[in-house]
């Protein structure tokens, strides 16, 4: 009952391309969602960059992505992905849906973050005569870097559970180990395994996570 | 220094438009620590805002230094936007900057040199006395400490106006007397002229040399706050006059009054000059009344000293109307009590 036919080497190899596809899809995700949650911020109707039509187009854009379950974006976007990595299967062509899953979540994540900004903050910058840009750089973002930390460390773990779908176009990863080899072959000791692997991923993020916002908040 | 001209504002929320000035105008003169009162929802808050443009008025002109703020551009603005400090409330501090880095940030945005922004922080740490705290993180501070880098971050720039949104009313009294006499420092030292709003009559007593008072929007009240204080005119400004200086009859001394003919109950200012002059001893002298002293308080205001006085005068009516016009040839100022007010035997 305790025996299993994966090899440690799998459940390593499977490790890493979790790491892999959270790494590198977390980094773009970030470096697309990021300055999309800022927009959302200085847009809105009150901002410091108020758009009426950025606004307009961003906000159900990010809404639209956003409603998609992974699995269905997932598939839906296979001519896109093999246009841009060349290949729809592989941990490559997971990478690509995961970008475009993460980033918008991401982006609703940073605007949730710098809307907790105290509006004083605001007009107080705006009292000292800084520009939109300096707003952003001086002011909004040094005061919400605790919080952003707290969001990226949310997308991330959210991202771990996307990625357990990545099977489905041979993404391989932690996730589907589990359902290739325990699901479908009865392996109970995968299952767990990779459940352990799982939680103690989550953690080990979530707490990294909460200790960096903690030190650099300092307040 | 500061005008604002005939200055209507609305805003509109959810389809409902609220009139938060209905056609201000005042006039800041330099060197005036000039104090706007209120009770909340009186319009203050907006017209403050109005000063450094942080609401546009929707009619009506703001003019600083002779210059109408609407006509300039969006950069210009953020220019004249230098010349002109504002502190807070709440102090609106970076939480997650050291003292130091807070009182920075306006030269850090004018991208001046990093030698140049210390030598200028040190400066205004010391001003306001808090060399000691430049590595500290505004949580660590307390309420008054923390306006004080409100107030260093507000020079920064060497302003020649400084704008004061309710800066004392989230601190104790003590926190704020020594904050009022900082900006008073400010003002004498570096001749920065500073307007001022609150809610709190103490405050304007104790800084400013002109108020306007403000209620539904407008201005109904204004001038010296030697004037205001010694003669307010508009019941809002009595009400907030009666909260610095006792000028009303205590109950035990309203429940011996009595209506009676030939006797007349008057309340006399004493402002300036007249107090320095021995006024009712001559009135006595020259007329034949007799008069008693019911409430007699002495205030000072703006080194001043301001005297309310409530006499009661008995004897000839022709001899009483001359005596209170030869006080007030003596620019004493006069107001008749109504003794009915207090006499319950009548009814």
């Amino acid at each position: 009952m305790f025996s299993t036919t994966v090899t440690g080497e799998q459940f390593m190899q499977a490790i890493i391309e979790t790491i892999q596809m959270v790494g590198i899809s977390l980094f773009v995700g970030s470096l697309i969602g990021i300055p999309f949650g800022i927009l959302l911020v200085v847009t809105r109707p009150g901002g410091v960059l108020e758009n009426r039509a950025v606004y307009a187009i961003l906000n159900p854009v990010i809404n639209i992505v956003r409603s998609l379950p992974f699995i269905i974006l997932l598939v839906a976007i296979v001519p896109f992905t093999r246009l841009i990595v060349g290949t729809s299967i592989g941990t490559s062509a997971a990478i690509v849906p995961l970008i475009i899953y993460i980033a918008p979540y991401i982006g609703r994540l940073v605007e949730n973050s710098l809307l907790e900004v105290n509006p004083g903050i605001m007009e107080a910058a705006e009292s000292m005569g800084a520009t939109p840009f300096q707003v952003i750089r001086y002011f909004l973002l040094p005061e919400a870097v605790g919080s952003l930390i707290l969001s990226l460390t949310t997308a991330t773990v959210g991202l771990i559970g996307a990625t357990a779908m990545a099977g489905t176009v041979g993404g391989g990863g932690v996730g589907d180990l589990a359902i290739v080899y325990g699901y479908q072959r009865f392996d109970t000791v995968v299952v767990i395994a990779t459940v352990l692997i799982l939680v103690v991923l989550v953690q080990g993020i979530q707490s990294l996570g909460n200790t960096l916002a903690r030190k650099i908040r300092r307040y | 220094m500061l005008e604002i001209r005939n200055v209507y504002k609305t805003f509109t929320r959810k389809g409902i438009t609220i009139e938060a000035l209905k056609g201000v105008s005042l006039n800041v003169e330099k060197g005036d620590i000039f104090g706007v009162i209120g009770y909340s929802g009186a319009g203050k808050s907006t017209l403050i805002r109005l000063a450094n443009y942080l609401e546009r008025p929707t009619e009506g002109q703001v003019l600083v230094d002779g210059f109408d703020l609407g006509e300039y551009s969006a950069s210009e603005l953020r220019e004249a936007k230098k010349n002109i400090g504002m502190i807070f409330q709440h102090f609106n501090l970076l939480e997650s900057k050291k003292v130091f880095d807070n009182v920075a940030i306006p030269l850090v945005l004018l991208k001046k040199s990093k030698e140049e922004i210390r030598q200028r922080v040190t400066e205004l740490l010391e001003f306001v006395g808090l060399s000691d705290k430049a590595g500290s993180y505004p949580s660590e501070l307390s309420g008054g400490q923390k306006q004080r880098v409100g107030i260093a971050r507000a020079l920064a720039t060497n302003p020649s106006l400084l704008l004061c949104d309710e800066a004392t009313s989230a601190l104790d009294p003590q926190t704020t007397q020594s904050i009022l006499q900082l900006l008073k420092r400010i003002n004498a030292e570096y001749n920065i002229t500073v307007l001022i709003i609150t809610h709190e009559m103490s405050v304007i007593q104790e800084i400013c040399n002109k108020v306007a008072v403000m209620e539904e929007g407008k201005i109904i009240e204004q001038g010296s706050v030697l004037e205001v204080f010694g003669h307010p005119r508009h019941q809002t400004t009595q009400n907030f006059v009666k909260t610095v200086i006792q000028n009303e009859l205590t109950a035990s001394v309203q429940q011996s009054i009595k209506a009676e003919h030939g006797r007349r109950l008057v309340k006399l200012h004493f402002l300036g000059e007249s107090t320095t002059e021995p006024v009712l001893y001559e009135m006595v002298r020259a007329y034949d009344i007799k008069f008693n002293i019911l409430f007699a308080n002495t205030t000072e205001i703006q080194e001043k000293t301001l005297v309310t006085m409530i006499l009661q005068f008995s004897g000839e009516s022709a001899e009483i109307g001359k005596a209170l016009e030869f006080l007030e040839q003596h620019e004493i100022g006069i107001e008749e009590v109504d003794a009915n007010v207090f006499d319950h035997s009548n009814r």
